[in-house]
């Protein structure tokens, strides 16, 4: 089948030394202020496959109510724990009232019915065909934003792709230099007395893959501290925890202008088989979470927002019956949000296919009806300016524009 | 480089490369009786005892138990709350995960059978199966145990058949829903024709190789040769099953060769066809080689091992005995030409100090952010076996880390003694017996007597075998 798997073997985590990094770019500030006001994409991963007929509620379906006499979101009306309108139609979670605001100033577009259009129900697999842009496909060797680092050499910037995760993720990994960290904080030596001689150790080290390594490491590590004390501390109130956290490692590297093109998060626990809830519970909580992180992300950035786009994803939507456990089960088409200061947002986008035992795919799904590749490849080919979607998405053609940002 | 290894050289090289790492106690065994007796009595590991490395692993509840066990008692979340349990870590089912990763941490660290766990690693790593995937949570267990270890130093056709009737294989690779396109099924069932994905693996990853010769024909010929390969309860008692109503009796040809057993029979011949075919000699050569001598090994100690195969019927002891015995394995050229991967560097880290272990997740996860998760490896490729894999800024900084926390003190899980590293030279003529690189040389002589062992560890010596 592939050529390519090995080389994927050759290059997963490979980092900066698939290219090799010029020999001091830390004096070639020029360089790096190019990038400075450059456009950066982020990627936040909703690992588990969120329920998005929870989350942007189709109140005026009357199928909606009939498929879930339990978890069902009130439609919008005064009072409590009432969907928030947003269309006449389609009304958001009242956990994600924090969203409301960027909604409604038209920097938050929200496209329903959309993901991968694999009808795998695996969560391994979808994630997998998610992260490397081509469903069906497994030997794909490289992660799509992966695939758009290795397409544009704009900058020498070690921090052009970066994932705050516990690992580097599948979408990131592949011959393009991408760096993965837990924080900036903690990208450092924990015992700094042994710096210097660590560093004298590598760079002069006669082997030269731990020379070429060491020296990207150092070079990355002497950049962060640089920029550590000027980022100015942020007074957005991100949610705790990881993801939280994640957005705010990302906010800090837009802001210190490191050249930052495409950052990837996750928030996990969408798995919500059993007592999901409705308008609280535990996808409210997860909700609350997400939205908390994306308000204060928004908030945290300002006008940095113009060169910002943020994308939501996840494997895959859930049943739109609720099952015998108050919860849903692994499905098909989901909601995505994108979000940011060039976004034509205050619109749901996306034909809706309706709820009617008819039109659900394979007899039990939300049917699918915007690619998340359509909603990505938009975002490259506006927001960066990606030329030849074909090479990020190999085999993939839009059916035609989404019209997400201008 | 000179033209051949000193003694010195010699054994630590062989430890480096058939142990998780030297410890004085092996370096002096090895000195002691000879590397060639050594070895003989580490291709004999049912005559070692293991007595203190396993009494360590008996205290896991986990890892005796078989698939149905495990599942009543860390069910998943679902059945917890049906059956009224407390929402509780301890009976989550990734505790099944963080026992096995810490009891192959541990027999990695301390078992005397080094060379029978190394290859354990291997043939787990070739045949992947990734442990949170679906039911494989409660079937990876039986899989390291019952399938993997009473192996891996055996036939490679035994452990072929074994991987191919293993419940958590059936699984991960989804060959338990492959069903004959003409079986009848309900409409709502979630087998649903054939699925390509065992058969494609077995090929690509398991004995051929990508350019072993088979074409996409031959995937589908032998996806339905294993149709009707299922599993009995997967999430519980899980049991292999071949299902003959799900099983396509029609003719198949595979690589050329016509099948037609009929029944079960179709896939245990596939089995014996593939693991005498000479792609997997050499695929199988390849791999070990690339493990025990280099990267890009040199052609002629492939062809040898590939010759070894098929004259031993794919006898694992007699492929180690050929690669070990052969020129290239002590040839200076290949001397400290691997680089460790995270498992080999961390307990070779924990087994030169003489570390007192006691797996933590602290430990666990400096694993994963070196980049190898134990048996959380997605692909079925499982973990790659190259240098360039494993240096990534992340993943060396993670390195320099955990040599810093653990000559110190502050790894959770690891005690070592002081004494242990008192004698800072003779640790670098474990690690060096050459003496290190001039670079190592100067800045270990500068620095404080006390920094010595950690900047040890963390230099690219030390992450070399």
């Amino acid at each position: 089948m592939n050529r390519s798997r090995r080389s994927f073997l050759k290059s997963t985590g490979l980092g900066f030394l698939a290219f090799g990094l010029p020999p001091s770019f830390l004096v070639r500030a020029a360089g790096a202020e190019q990038s400075a006001r450059g456009k950066s994409l982020v990627i936040v991963f909703q690992r588990g496959g969120m329920d998005g007929l929870n989350v942007v509620i189709p109140f005026k379906d009357q199928a909606y109510y009939a498929l879930r006499p339990t978890i069902a979101v009130k439609e919008p009306a005064s009072g409590e724990e009432r969907a928030i309108d947003l269309d006449g139609y389609f009304a958001l979670h009242p956990a994600l009232a924090p969203l409301k605001a960027i909604y409604d100033k038209r920097q938050l577009a929200i496209v329903q019915a959309a993901g991968s259009p694999d009808n795998s129900r695996s969560h391994f697999d979808s994630q997998d065909y998610m992260e490397l842009g081509t469903p069906g496909v497994k030997s794909t060797p490289e992660g799509w934003l992966n695939r758009y680092l290795s397409e544009n050499h704009i900058a020498n910037s070690p921090f052009r792709g970066v994932a705050v995760s516990p690992q580097m993720p599948r979408t990131l990994a592949g011959t393009a230099p991408a760096l993965s960290m837990s924080s900036i904080e903690e990208f450092r030596l924990r015992n700094p007395a042994m710096a210097a001689g660590l560093e004298k150790l590598y760079m002069d080290s006669a082997d030269p893959l731990f020379r070429q390594g060491g020296k990207s490491l150092f070079e990355a590590m002497a950049r962060l501290r640089a920029i550590e004390s000027k980022i100015p501390p942020s007074t957005a109130a991100y949610s705790a925890g990881r993801f939280g956290n994640g957005l705010k490692q990302i906010a800090r590297l837009i802001k210190a202008d490191v050249g930052l093109e495409v950052a990837f998060t996750e928030i996990e626990g969408w798995d919500t088989h059993v007592a999901e809830g409705g308008a609280t519970g535990q996808l409210a909580n997860r909700l609350k979470e997400l939205g908390e992180g994306l308000a204060a992300f928004y908030q945290d950035l300002g006008d940095r927002m113009n060169d910002v786009v943020l994308v939501t994803m996840s494997e895959f939507g859930r049943t739109a019956r609720e099952n015998g456990n108050r919860g849903t089960d692994h499905g098909h088409a989901n909601v995505m949000f994108v979000l940011g200061g060039g976004v034509r947002g205050g619109k749901v986008y996306g034909r809706w296919p309706g709820l009617a035992p008819e039109v659900l795919y394979e007899g039990r799904d939300l049917d699918l009806t915007t690619d998340y590749r359509a909603v990505c490849g938009e975002v490259l080919a506006r927001h960066l300016r990606q030329r030849d979607l074909n090479k990020i998405f190999p085999g993939f053609r839009a059916a035609g524009s989404v019209g997400l940002i201008a | 480089m000179s033209t051949s290894l000193t003694a010195e050289q010699k054994s630590i090289h062989f430890l480096n490369r058939t142990s998780f790492g030297v410890t004085r106690d092996t370096v002096q065994r090895v000195n002691r009786i000879g590397i060639s007796a050594y070895l003989d009595e580490q291709l004999e590991p049912e005559k070692i005892s293991d007595q203190s490395v396993e009494e360590k692993v008996s205290a896991l509840k986990t890892i005796r138990l078989n698939s149905g066990e495990l599942f009543e008692l860390y069910p998943p979340p679902k059945v917890a709350r049906e059956r009224g349990m407390a929402a509780d870590m301890t009976t989550a089912p990734r505790m099944i995960i963080y026992e096995l990763q810490q009891a192959r941490l541990l027999r990695a660290v301390q078992s005397q059978r080094q060379l029978n766990e190394l290859m354990v690693d291997f043939w787990n790593n070739h045949f992947n199966i990734f442990a949170a995937k679906g039911a494989d949570r409660w079937l990876t267990t039986s899989y390291d145990r019952d399938t993997i270890r009473p192996h891996a130093l055996g036939k490679f056709r035994d452990l072929l058949l074994a991987t191919a009737k293993s419940p958590a294989m059936l699984f991960y690779l989804d060959n338990w829903l492959s069903v004959s396109p003409t079986a009848r099924m309900p409409a709502n069932a979630r087998r649903r024709g054939l699925n390509e994905n065992y058969g494609r693996e077995l090929m690509e990853l398991h004995t051929m190789g990508v350019d072993g010769g088979y074409t996409q024909r031959d995937v589908r010929e032998v996806a339905r040769c294993f149709t009707g390969w299922t599993l009995l309860r997967p999430r519980g008692d899980a049991e292999f099953h071949f299902e003959p109503r799900l099983h396509d009796s029609g003719e198949k040809i595979v690589l050329g060769r016509r099948i037609t057993a009929g029944g079960m029979e179709d896939g245990l011949q596939v089995i014996d066809l593939l693991a005498r075919h000479p792609s997997t000699a050499k695929f199988i050569a390849t791999k070990m080689a690339r493990r025990f001598i280099a990267d890009d090994p040199p052609r002629a100690i492939v062809e040898r091992a590939a010759d070894t195969f098929r004259s031993s019927d794919g006898d694992m002891r007699t492929m180690l005995r050929t690669i070990i015995d052969s020129p290239e394995f002590f040839s200076p050229e290949f001397y400290r030409a691997k680089v460790k991967k995270p498992l080999e560097f961390a307990a070779s880290a924990l087994r030169i100090t003489g570390a007192d272990v006691r797996v933590t997740p602290q430990l666990i996860r400096y694993l994963g952010r070196m980049g190898e998760p134990l048996f959380l490896a997605q692909p079925p490729t499982g973990y790659p076996d190259l240098a360039s894999s494993w240096i990534s800024p992340d993943m060396l900084l993670t390195r320099m880390n955990f040599a810093a926390d653990l000559v110190t003190n502050r790894l959770e899980g690891a005690r070592v003694a002081p004494e242990a590293l008192r004698d800072s030279q003779a640790l670098i003529r474990l690690v060096a017996p050459d003496s290190l690189s001039p670079a190592s040389r100067r800045v270990l002589a500068d620095i404080d007597e006390k920094e010595a062992p950690a900047m040890l560890l963390a230099a690219p010596e030390f992450q070399r075998r």
